[in-house]
């Protein structure tokens, strides 16, 4: 176990390298200049040559890459451009903000998505079973199909607005250096961005779960199973433990998603999280926040998979014998 | 007992007269920037970062008055308590010194922190810095060098003869050199410890999230001392969200509201605030290549534009612009007239043989001062098409539209305009800079390489003109060139919409892209 666990983070490597070359190169390809954010428009080509080489863009791409490489591997992501801050303070100071979320989003999504689709694909036929399954159905639809963004607003409007039962946006009265999720004055604060950060992953998991069960319903063990006269619960039982492994897969990407934030849900509730970060650095071109940014994310992408595989291994042992 | 009593009630009594005097409120502001700008001397994000941090935190050593809405704002004594060009030599500007300033962590300011504060632009220097070289030099194209005459005189050099120059050092915000060397010229420590000289200093900042400056009790100018407690400023680049913000009470000041959400807020008891500005949403023409080189194109563009829809289409939120500066700005002039007029923009493009006429404008999807570029756009497309113009939109992100800006039309032949608003503060920034020769992009802000003898000869008669008055009449002419000769397709001024909570009193809205919260108080 030791062996394949070593192995999984070496190959975080090639991935972690790959993710960071295609991304500087997209960066680069895509028209627009890195050293916008400082400069004024008017800023002449002396002036820029002299910015360039204080921010060393004027060597070639390649070198740069490489130079960016090295430090990353000694643990320097080097100066965000527009505020000059270490980029592993914005990655990571982000990156905790989005976890305050992933915290409630993750459980919730998971519980009431696998709750929702196991409760589709175990009710009985019949009239009831019918409405519950198009609920379930219909939620999860509702859940993959209506943009998230726009849910936070009507969210936003409704609860923030209207009712004035819930902040609008922002990360409590003092910003997210004294933010705690354990005072019920900032727990407000996280109810509509987590609701509405969920109801994707609530979408996706309560239809894989529905699809999932039924097919193990379907499998001969689980008629021997009655024949044996066990109850209905207990067939439930070993049904989701079969079905586990393909929502557990599910599960861990929409883990992934979560702590990558959303770069358009996180800016409707002004939330400083990795989603809002990529954004802005998506359009000023700020490329050292980019890149740091994009590679964390993809080694949690890596780990969350690895954690994934090693939770399927040690509950069905199938996977163990490989 | 009873003497007790009433000492008790006059004391009382005294305690609520005075109470109004005293600061009041927390004003919390929702910004259209996407983080907070820089904070350790001039800013990033455009003109916003000026108004609600630079501004607030530094001064220069002139400064803008800004405590009118009435009439245009105008430059003032700063940390300079006056300024002139010497007699003899007509690029050297003598700076006297204001005395008994200090800076915020009472480092003193004289001409030592003058000559400090330019030697950020020496590469040697150790208070040279990238970020700060990038965010201010480019407001200082005249500067040549600097030196100390007196304790309390500075004589600046410029490379041309230029009676502007006291505009641009207007955008030149004083930092202190005591925190700078304390911290050991570590910038990013800087910016969480900036010292200038301005009315507010700073009290604490989470980085990306909010930054709060608190009224400076020692200030220079007396009557700017905050009345406010504090300034809360967030970043919140979704206008959505800044609405929301301000209709559920989280913030009572927010900038840029949609026109669309502008009934909602009215209807919630908010006040829209608006005023003219020096704002221009127009578009910069290419006078190398295609339909644009040739006047009667250009006027007849400007002819087709039905100004008023536009205006319609931002719910009146906008000023109808058929010349580079709105009327009433001091240089505005008498100049021609591009009415919307159909018929003579069809003659005119008959007339110059070019019909259908293509022309491809690059525009962006949003952006500083951008308004709504896409619908606005649109309009106009279909307006000029309506003339008989064939246009073709070019759409970017902002960051990529303005590195086309400022490559200059010769890395972009094919686009004949350029869709970037602008700010038209001093006449460098509003007029001049697209006049000149020696602005032609990539070296300056003349994208489309406009350029003529008789422009030329009349910037540099302005430069050359010390006495205001006459320089200002100059000026006015040179509008009326700018404007005769079509040399921008001009849309519309934006109006500055603001939105304030009904608790907000005291603000005046100035004609400007600064404004000044100091007067502002917030009942509780």
């Amino acid at each position: 176990m030791a062996r394949t666990i070593l192995l999984r983070l070496l190959y975080a490597l090639p991935i972690g390298l790959g993710v960071s070359l295609v991304c500087f190169m997209l960066v680069y390809i895509a028209p627009g200049d890195p050293l916008q954010t400082v400069l004024p428009p008017d800023a002449n080509a002396e002036m820029i040559e002299i910015v360039k080489r204080a921010y060393g863009f004027d060597k070639p791409l390649p070198v740069q890459f490489v130079n960016w490489i090295w430090r990353a591997a000694h643990g320097d992501f080097g100066l965000s451009i527009a505020t000059r801050r270490a980029v592993s303070l914005e990655v990571f100071g982000a990156l905790a903000n989005t976890l305050q979320l992933a915290v409630f989003a993750v459980p919730l999504s998971f519980l009431v998505g696998a709750g929702l689709g196991t409760a589709a694909a175990c009710t009985p036929p019949g009239p009831v079973g019918r409405a519950m399954d198009r609920l379930v159905t219909g939620t999860a639809v509702m859940g993959v199909s209506v943009p998230n963004y726009w849910l936070g607003l009507v969210m936003v409007i409704v609860f923030a607005v209207e009712l004035a039962w819930l902040p609008a946006s922002g990360m409590g009265n003092n910003g997210s250096d004294n933010f705690s999720a354990f005072r019920a004055d900032d727990l407000r604060y996280l109810v509509l961005p987590v609701f509405t950060l969920a109801m994707v992953p609530v979408g996706i998991i309560a239809r894989t779960t529905r699809a999932a069960v039924l097919e193990v319903r379907g499998q001969d063990f689980v008629t021997t199973l009655r024949a044996k006269g066990l109850s209905e619960w207990q067939v439930v039982r070993h049904v989701l433990k079969n079905a586990a492994p393909g929502m557990l897969a599910v599960m861990g990407l929409q883990f992934g998603y979560l702590m990558g934030g959303s770069i358009l849900v996180e800016p409707v509730f002004a939330w400083p999280g990795s989603g809002t970060l990529l954004g802005r650095a998506i359009v000023n071109r700020d490329v050292p926040v980019l890149q740091g940014a994009i590679l964390v994310l993809a080694l949690v992408f890596v780990t969350t998979n690895l954690v994934v595989d090693l939770l399927q291994a040690a509950i069905d042992p199938r996977v163990r014998r490989g | 007992m009873i003497r007790f009593a009433l000492l008790h009630s006059f004391a009382v009594a005294a305690i609520l007269v005075a109470a109004p005097a005293r600061a009041q409120g927390v004003l919390t502001v929702a910004m259209t920037a996407g983080a907070i700008p820089v904070t350790g001397g001039n800013p990033d994000q455009g003109f916003e970062g000026f108004r609600f941090v630079a501004l607030n935190l530094y001064d220069a050593l002139i400064n803008w008055d800004l405590g009118s809405a009435d009439k245009p704002s105008v430059i003032k004594p700063g940390l300079a308590t006056r300024w002139e060009v010497d007699a003899e030599d007509k690029t050297r500007w003598l700076f006297t010194l204001r005395e008994g300033v200090k800076f915020h962590d009472g480092c003193p300011f004289d001409a030592d922190a003058v000559v400090w504060n330019f030697g950020r632009y020496d590469e040697k220097a150790p208070q040279w810095n990238p970020q700060q070289f990038a965010l201010s030099r480019a407001y200082l194209p005249n500067y040549a060098k600097i030196e100390k005459v007196d304790d309390k005189t500075v004589a600046i050099t410029t490379k041309i003869p230029s009676s502007l120059f006291p505009y641009e050092m207007s955008y030149i915000l004083m930092t202190s050199k005591c925190r700078a060397e304390a911290l050991k010229y570590d910038w990013a420590a800087l910016a969480g410890q900036p010292s200038g000289t301005g009315p507010y200093r700073f009290d604490r900042m989470v980085p990306n999230e909010r930054l709060e400056l608190i009224p400076n009790k020692e200030y220079w100018d007396t009557k700017r001392i905050p009345k406010q407690d504090r300034l809360v400023l967030l970043p919140m680049p979704e206008a959505s969200t800044r609405t929301a913000a301000l209709l559920s009470g989280q913030v009572n000041f927010v900038e840029a509201p949609t026109p669309d959400a502008v009934p909602r807020l009215k209807s919630s008891g908010m006040k829209v605030i608006t005023n003219t500005y020096p704002h221009n949403w127009a578009y910069q023409l290419n006078f190398k290549n295609g339909a644009f080189k040739d006047v009667r194109v250009r006027r007849a563009a400007n002819y087709a534009l039905n100004r008023a829809d536009i205006v319609e289409l931002l719910g009146g939120i906008a000023l109808e612009g058929p010349a580079n500066y709105p009327p009433g700005a001091p240089l505005y002039g008498k100049p021609a007239s591009y009415k919307f007029d159909l018929v003579k923009a069809k003659a005119l493009l008959k007339e110059a043989n070019c019909v259908p006429c293509k022309i491809t404008l690059a525009i962006s999807t949003s952006g500083s001062g951008q308004m709504q570029p896409l619908p606005m756009n649109e309009l106009i497309k279909s307006q000029l098409e309506a003339a008989g113009f064939q246009v073709t939109l070019q759409v970017m992100d902002w960051n990529a539209l303005l590195a086309l800006t400022r490559a200059g039309v010769d890395t972009a032949p094919n686009v004949d305009g350029i869709n970037v608003s602008r700010a038209l503060l001093d006449p460098i920034n509003g007029m001049t800079r697209f006049m000149q020769k020696a602005q032609w992009a990539p070296q300056g802000g003349n994208w489309g390489h406009y350029g003529s003898d008789e422009a030329e000869a009349m910037v540099k008669a302005a430069f050359n003109e010390f006495d205001p008055a006459k320089r200002d009449a100059l000026l006015v002419a040179l509008h009326e060139k700018m404007v005769d000769e079509a040399v921008m397709l001009w849309g519309v001024h934006d109006i500055n919409p603001r939105a304030i909570s009904p608790k907000v009193q005291g603000f005046v809205q100035a004609q400007s892209w600064f404004q000044d919260l100091t007067p502002i108080t917030v009942a509780k």
